[in-house]
């Protein structure tokens, strides 16, 4: 009995090699399809070292990328804190496209490979391939292709008119990536390389073919019709589909003063932008969504004898590590943990599936007690983003559990209030304003492009709308319209109103360091 | 089955491109915190601090930010113990939220630092600064070479036979084609001697000797054959002539430390000198300094004396360019060497000496110098007075008549230590032609 036990064993000790890692995929894999019903990309492991590693996460986790400053700048800064050892590496990096790849570390044990193969290769992959927002928003299957364009252009055009001359325009362009991005509209899905080649290819022939001596009006804008002039400003507004959330798309399409190449880097960033979008706002459901994965899939390869003890307490511990949350008053406190977070929300819906106490079934009447969490998860994840998780599957046990409790801020004030705690009276409010903190639309500054006279100053007025009197940090808004600016080619101003009242709290201009 | 592949062996730093990008960027950043806290009066620090942190906002990305100090906002925090609903909390005297609403990440950002080296520093502090006239209008410039050992030869003179290295050769030698040693014959020729001593010889004692004998002569016919040291054993060193960089400058750094030379006047001069002192110290890759101190009569001290000590009386300018001259002459020799001299004062010195300070300038050392630099030390008050005129002190007047006359010659005030580096950029600026000294 004990020497059969042994045999099933899938390795042994610490070390991997090819064949390990192969068998120890195939039992994860029967588990993850077959019992927990996943359904996944293709997968592609690659074993890195640790440089690469940390190369591969500068260039904010993409195989391909655009040469920048800004990564160069971030892999010194990652390198410094693991050389200091102040953070160590992540274990796993995974990149939401098909095949999905999913990056190895060579130093990890093979107890962490399984885990690690679990967690990214089937946790990830399952969410990355079925939750709507990635299915929406991204194209798992061209973003490789697309970067590899994006890289080979911006090399080319670096190549064309210098590496200060790119490098101006990006940098200018990552200032607004957070405001490059289409939050309730469906952006249209990446062309294929063919259709970008040809694009491409039109705008080559027309930059050579065209010679400013034939020119014979002055510079004006898209629709520079005169009788635009007489329009009142909100036909202005509407011929260019103002306002406008996306400042990237807006200037892109609108800027006076880009040359095509421009518009192209600026296309890129924002695709870019967009692609992590959907990463952004489900932080807490995708990693608990792998860790989950990988805890269900772990256990069940111990239960069948497949792990050693051994290497079953190093996943363990590991594990735990991963799922930490410290208080608020620890010193290691820094935000809620998404994975701890997450991977609890997601156990808490098993255990309301299986093991429903009459609270749950006040809460939870759909699910409670209906035994079937695999596809109640199943379900959460394809539907839903943090903010609408949270306030779907948050419980009472669960929000006591965290012992959390829900303080109000006011600047004006000295004192911060503590307005519900984890009792019957504050479960509601608690769990409305944790998912309330995951909205990223109503976390983000909601800033838009309100109008511009293409015909007159050619100003572009941008509008803040404030939420709950939040103002920008000023240094850097102001940095921020230069860039703008910069992309714009005329005066940029920005005025802040509140969203509540219309009235207008403040209102800046780049006109003051022209 | 998965696909696995193995990129270990891929090439490493993918990021080196963006890393290079970086630190380019940087280093323009780093160049103007240097510069700034140059101005702001830290020039002493130079030598002393041998880095510079930067934070990490010279390369900043702006974006639209949040601020945390505005606005009304709510926190959900894990791990109450004692709070109920309605309690109030005192804000952190930091203000902001008081809660670790994700602050840490900036801070983190902030502790991103570059440290420099001195050296680094020094390179941004003296970028484009640059000696003027530095090639040597004379004799001088022709290369000068020096034999500098380099390994050794097969060919030489006798003279250079390295000993060491030719024994060892034939030892090897010696060993390889087994050249009979003294011990072996000496051997031999005992063992002959004793046989030869048994008179009267056996049969076979006889074909012993006659065979011992015969092996004695082979012995003999190989050492002879196979010399002690053969001419293929000899090394010579070998020597390859280097050649001596030709900047080979003297720099005389003169200085009233009379008593009308206040402590701030001395510490600007002081200033001055130091930066000039690190400026030639990179310049120049062999370079002396020698300085000059004076009040009513000069002496050439050391650096510490020079800047460190004290000493008072009354002031004769005109000591110390004789002093300069007596050096120059005596070590000096302007055929052979650049020579640099910078002045400062503060303009007081006795009456009638102004005019022998201009004509032993303009008889003797704008003859020999590469450069001279005035610099005289004004009070503050009087910067916006003599800023723009050539009106001044005695020295300043004299002085003046010989700037329009040579080229060569710079003079200029300083009244705060924010002056310092500017002027010393615009003395020592590289200048569009080459001047000829007259």
């Amino acid at each position: 009995m004990e020497r059969r036990a042994s045999s099933k064993l899938l390795f042994r000790g610490s070390d991997w090699n090819f064949a390990t890692l192969s068998r120890a995929y195939d039992a994860i894999e029967t588990i993850a399809l077959d019992e927990l019903n996943l359904s996944v990309y293709p997968n592609q492991l690659e074993i890195i070292s640790s440089e690469q590693m940390l190369d591969a996460y500068s260039s904010v986790g993409m195989p391909l990328m655009y040469q920048h400053w800004s990564f160069g700048k971030r892999f010194v800064y990652e390198e410094n804190l693991y050389r200091k050892g102040r953070r160590g590496l992540a274990y796993e990096l995974v990149i939401n496209s098909n095949p999905c790849i999913t990056y190895l570390m060579e130093e990890n044990t093979m107890a962490m490979q399984a885990l690690v193969t679990a967690h990214a290769a089937f946790g990830h992959n399952h969410f990355f391939k079925n939750n709507y927002l990635f299915r929406q928003w991204t194209d798992a299957s061209s973003i490789l292709s697309y970067m590899e364009f994006a890289k080979k252009y911006i090399a080319k055009c670096e190549e064309h008119y210098g590496t200060a001359a790119v490098e101006a325009i990006l940098d200018s362009a990552h200032t607004i990536m957070d405001q490059g991005v289409f939050r309730y509209r469906r952006p249209p899905r990446l062309s294929s390389e063919k259709v970008r080649e040809r694009a491409r290819e039109r705008l080559e022939y027309e930059e050579q073919t065209f010679n400013d001596l034939w020119r014979t009006l002055p510079p004006t804008a898209e629709g520079s019709d005169p009788s635009e002039a007489e329009r009142d400003a909100s036909e202005r507004k509407k011929a260019l589909k103002l306002p406008e959330e996306n400042l990237l798309y807006f200037l892109e399409k609108n800027s006076l003063i880009l040359d095509p190449w421009q518009r192209e880097l600026l296309r890129i960033v924002r695709v870019i932008a967009q692609y992590f979008y959907p990463q952004r706002q489900t932080k807490v459901m995708n990693e608990g969504c792998a860790t989950f994965v990988h805890y269900t899939i772990m256990n069940r390869l111990y239960d069948q004898d497949k792990i050693s003890e051994g290497a079953m307490l190093e996943i363990l511990q590991s594990h735990s590590n991963v799922v930490f949350q410290p208080s608020f008053d620890d010193p290691r406190f820094s935000g809620i943990n998404p994975y701890a977070l997450g991977f609890a929300l997601m156990q808490d819906i098993q255990r309301i599936c299986t093991e429903p106490t009459s609270e749950d079934r006040d809460w939870f009447p759909d699910i409670a007690g209906s035994g079937n969490w695999k596809e109640t998860l199943l379900d959460a994840w394809a539907n839903h983003r943090d903010e609408s998780f949270i306030l779907q599957y948050l419980s009472p046990s669960l929000i006591r559990k965290f012992r959390m409790f829900q303080l109000s801020d006011d600047a004006n004030d000295n004192y911060l209030e503590v307005a519900s705690i984890h009792n019957e009276r504050g479960y509601e409010a608690i769990r409305a304003a944790l998912a309330r903190s995951y909205d990223l639309g109503a976390n983000q500054p909601d800033i838009q492009v309100v109008d511009v006279d293409l015909l007159g100053d050619r100003h572009l007025r941008l509008q803040h709308n404030i939420k709950n009197g939040v103002l920008l940090d000023e240094a850097s808004r102001d940095a921020t319209l230069r860039h703008v600016r910069h992309l714009w080619g005329y005066d940029v101003s920005l005025a802040g109103v509140e969203a509540e009242t219309g009235d207008a709290l403040y209102e800046c201009s780049t006109a003051k360091y022209a | 089955m998965p696909n696995f592949i193995d990129r270990r062996l891929n090439p490493k730093d993918k990021s080196l491109g963006n890393r290079r990008r970086f630190l380019r960027r940087a280093r323009e950043e780093l160049k103007r915190v240097i510069k700034e806290q140059v101005k702001a009066g830290k020039i002493t620090d130079v030598d002393a601090d041998h880095s510079v942190p930067m934070p990490s906002r010279g390369a900043s990305e702006p974006t639209f930010q949040p601020n945390r100090n505005t606005g009304r906002r709510e926190h959900v925090l894990p791990g109450n113990r004692e709070f109920s609903a309605g309690d109030r909390l005192q804000k952190r005297p930091s203000g902001g939220g008081g809660s670790g609403s994700g602050t840490d990440a900036d801070e983190h950002e902030d502790d991103f630092q570059f440290v420099l080296s001195r050296e680094e520093v020094l390179d941004f502090f003296f970028e484009d600064l640059e000696l003027p006239d530095m090639v040597k209008l004379s004799l001088k410039e022709t290369t000068a070479f020096k034999p500098r050992r380099s390994g050794f030869a097969t060919t030489g003179s006798p003279t250079n036979i390295n000993v060491g290295r030719t024994m060892r050769n034939s030892y090897g030698r010696r060993i390889a084609l087994r050249r009979p040693s003294r011990r072996e014959m000496e051997a031999l020729g005992e063992e002959i001697a004793k046989l030869e001593a048994e008179m009267p010889l056996q049969g076979s004692h006889g074909s012993r000797l006659r065979a011992l004998q015969e092996e004695l002569d082979k012995l003999e016919r190989r050492r002879r054959r196979i010399p002690y040291v053969d001419p293929i054993d000899i090394r010579f060193n070998r020597f390859e002539p280097q050649p001596l960089p030709n900047t080979s400058a003297v720099m005389f750094c003169l200085m009233d430390v009379s008593a009308s030379m206040g402590e701030r006047d001395k510490d600007l001069a002081k200033r001055f000198f130091v930066l000039l002192h690190l400026f030639l110290k990179r310049r120049y890759e062999r370079i002396d300094i020698v300085f000059i101190r004076h009040t009513d009569e000069a002496r050439e001290v050391d650096e510490h004396t020079f800047f460190y000590s004290t000493q008072s009386g009354g002031t004769v300018v005109s000591t110390a360019l004789e002093e300069m001259i007596g050096i120059v002459e005596e070590r000096y020799p302007a055929s052979e060497w650049n020579i640099y001299a910078a002045q400062a004062s503060d303009g007081d010195n006795i009456s009638g000496d102004s005019e022998r300070c201009a004509s032993l300038l303009r008889d003797h050392l704008m003859r020999i110098c590469q450069y001279y630099a005035y610099v005289e030390i004004i009070d503050e008050r009087e910067t916006d007075i003599f800023g723009s005129t050539d009106n001044g002190t005695s020295l300043w007047r004299a002085y003046r008549t010989v700037d329009g006359e040579f080229p060569n010659f710079q003079m200029t005030r300083i009244a705060r230590p924010a002056d310092i580096y500017p002027v010393f950029r615009k003395l020592f600026a590289k200048q569009p032609t080459m001047q000829l000294r007259k």
